[in-house]
């Protein structure tokens, strides 16, 4: 069984989203089951900073040894920092998902209702393995 | 519903990723499949090949009939020899590639693919009717485990008596691993050294834990499907499904040499064969970037023109960049990866060859 943290929202293709609560700038990341499922990690495509987004654009992508994936923007807003040494060393999706593995900052416009908290994206996990 | 393997709780003990592959429920990967490949290149990996087919020919015209039905010369085969070769088709296309083992004088084993066995027992079947031999497909009583990996050799001499240095490459003899009666062959997938043990599909348990626990100071891991894809992948090793096809020839492969015109009588896509002009080659490419080809993705040229497809493409942890074999007619300067052009090098096959 992967890792759910309690404080992160979900989405239904795997992302995750920290930092709702002040409402500002959100950190986004694909969970640890999602890293499971891709296996090795090989690869991620990130978007620009500065780029405008909307919830539900394919943003990114992540390369494993046998697949790829696109990342979908949880939130709309603005990118304000990608993580470089995500981008340097993709082996830190696989190893920190929730940590040194996020991969990048929006600033928000407004609080997205449609994410699913942790017991919701956990329900949706056991549905799917 | 895929078939488990006779290491299926094995793996599941392991917590195995499995996958369906050709009507069998694998191991795609135990851990991480980077470091399974790793290991079998500076180490040891121990892999469920029980999928493969193990179809027996035997008679006092097993030799003649195999000569017949594949393009190998199996009749010059020395017994306690193996030979790589392929069956095709009578227009020459790629039934199935094989490794078949010369037990004796008038005993083979031929080593099939999961997803071509089937196919491979019935065409030996009929292509030896008249032949004084008997084909069986022993393929179900079978379970195929293989150490592959440089510190291979220590850990096999632990379990058995067998002379493992006389045992030279592309070479099998029958002996007993920790108990168990196998066949032993110095053969792989992965480009280095290695033994594939074919035993009895009730001794597969046995024989696991004893591998397991004779290379534990030896680095041996269990190894998944993936980590065989990316071994044989920078081995330059082709795969039926991908490089091989019913639409591929031997010499389209640049495995002519596979071909022996120089036989006796004749076989099954010979007259094909030998009028044949091919157009496409398979390359080696890798990577300038970081995006990963796959099988399937276009090949371009320096116009941007198509001029072939990728027939498998990985990450390669060897190498540090993604690689892919792909069949072109002229010289590749990009793969198609999802409407960008991503830059190649073109090198010659294999990727990765080992130090002797």
């Amino acid at each position: 069984m992967s890792s759910i943290p309690d404080e992160l929202s979900y989405t239904k293709e795997h992302e995750w989203v920290a930092g709702l609560d002040d409402g500002l700038t959100v950190t986004v990341g694909i969970t640890a089951y999602a890293a499971e499922s891709l296996g090795d990690v090989v690869y991620v495509q990130l978007p620009e900073a500065g780029a405008t987004i909307e919830a539900g654009d394919a943003v990114g992508e992540v390369e494993s040894t046998k697949s790829v994936s696109d990342i979908y923007a949880p939130v709309g807003g603005e990118i304000v920092e990608i993580n470089q040494t995500v981008v340097d060393d993709p082996s830190l999706v696989n190893s920190d998902p929730y940590g040194e593995g996020w991969l990048f900052r929006v600033r928000i416009e407004g609080t997205p209702d449609d994410l699913l908290t942790n017991e919701e994206y956990a329900t949706l996990t056991a549905a799917e393995s | 519903m895929s078939r488990p393997t006779p290491l299926h709780e094995v793996h599941k003990s392991l917590g195995a990723t499995l996958t369906d592959f050709a009507g069998w429920l694998m191991p795609l990967r135990y851990g991480s499949e980077s470091a399974e490949h790793t290991a079998v290149r500076t180490a040891a990996g121990l892999f469920d090949l029980s999928h493969m087919g193990e179809i027996y020919v035997t008679g006092p015209g097993a030799a003649d009939a195999l000569d017949h039905a594949l393009v190998g010369n199996l009749g010059g085969l020395e017994p306690g020899r193996a030979r790589y070769t392929m069956m095709c088709d009578a227009d020459g296309g790629i039934v199935d590639d094989l490794i078949v083992y010369r037990l004796a004088a008038d005993e083979f084993m031929v080593c099939a693919n999961a997803s071509n066995y089937l196919k491979v027992a019935a065409e030996l079947t009929d292509r030896a009717k008249n032949h004084d031999a008997v084909v069986d497909d022993r393929s179900d009583s079978y379970a195929l485990l293989a150490v592959q990996g440089p510190n291979s050799p220590e850990i096999l001499a632990q379990l058995t008596d067998a002379d493992l240095p006389g045992l030279k490459y592309y070479t099998g003899l029958p002996g007993t691993v920790a108990g168990v009666e196998a066949l032993i062959a110095r053969t792989g997938y992965t480009g280095e050294d290695g033994f594939e043990l074919f035993v009895q599909a009730d001794d597969a348990v046995k024989l696991w834990h004893a591998l397991m626990e004779a290379g534990a100071s030896h680095g041996l891991v269990p190894a998944g499907l993936s980590a065989r894809d990316t071994l044989r992948l920078e081995a330059g090793m082709p795969l039926y499904g991908n490089e091989l096809t019913s639409a591929t020839t031997p010499m389209d492969a640049g495995l002519g040499r596979v071909v022996r015109f120089d036989k006796p009588g004749d076989f099954v896509g010979r007259a094909a064969l030998s009028a044949l002009e091919t157009e496409k080659r398979l390359v080696g490419l890798v990577m300038k970037g970081r995006r990963v080809p796959r099988h399937g993705f276009a090949v371009v040229d320096a116009e941007g023109t198509v001029i072939g497809e990728v027939t498998s493409g990985a990450p390669s942890p060897s190498i540090g960049r993604p690689i892919a074999m792909a069949y072109v007619t002229s010289t590749p300067a990009a793969v198609d990866i999802r409407g960008s052009h991503e830059p190649v090098d073109v090198v010659d096959l294999p990727f990765y060859r080992r130090k002797k």
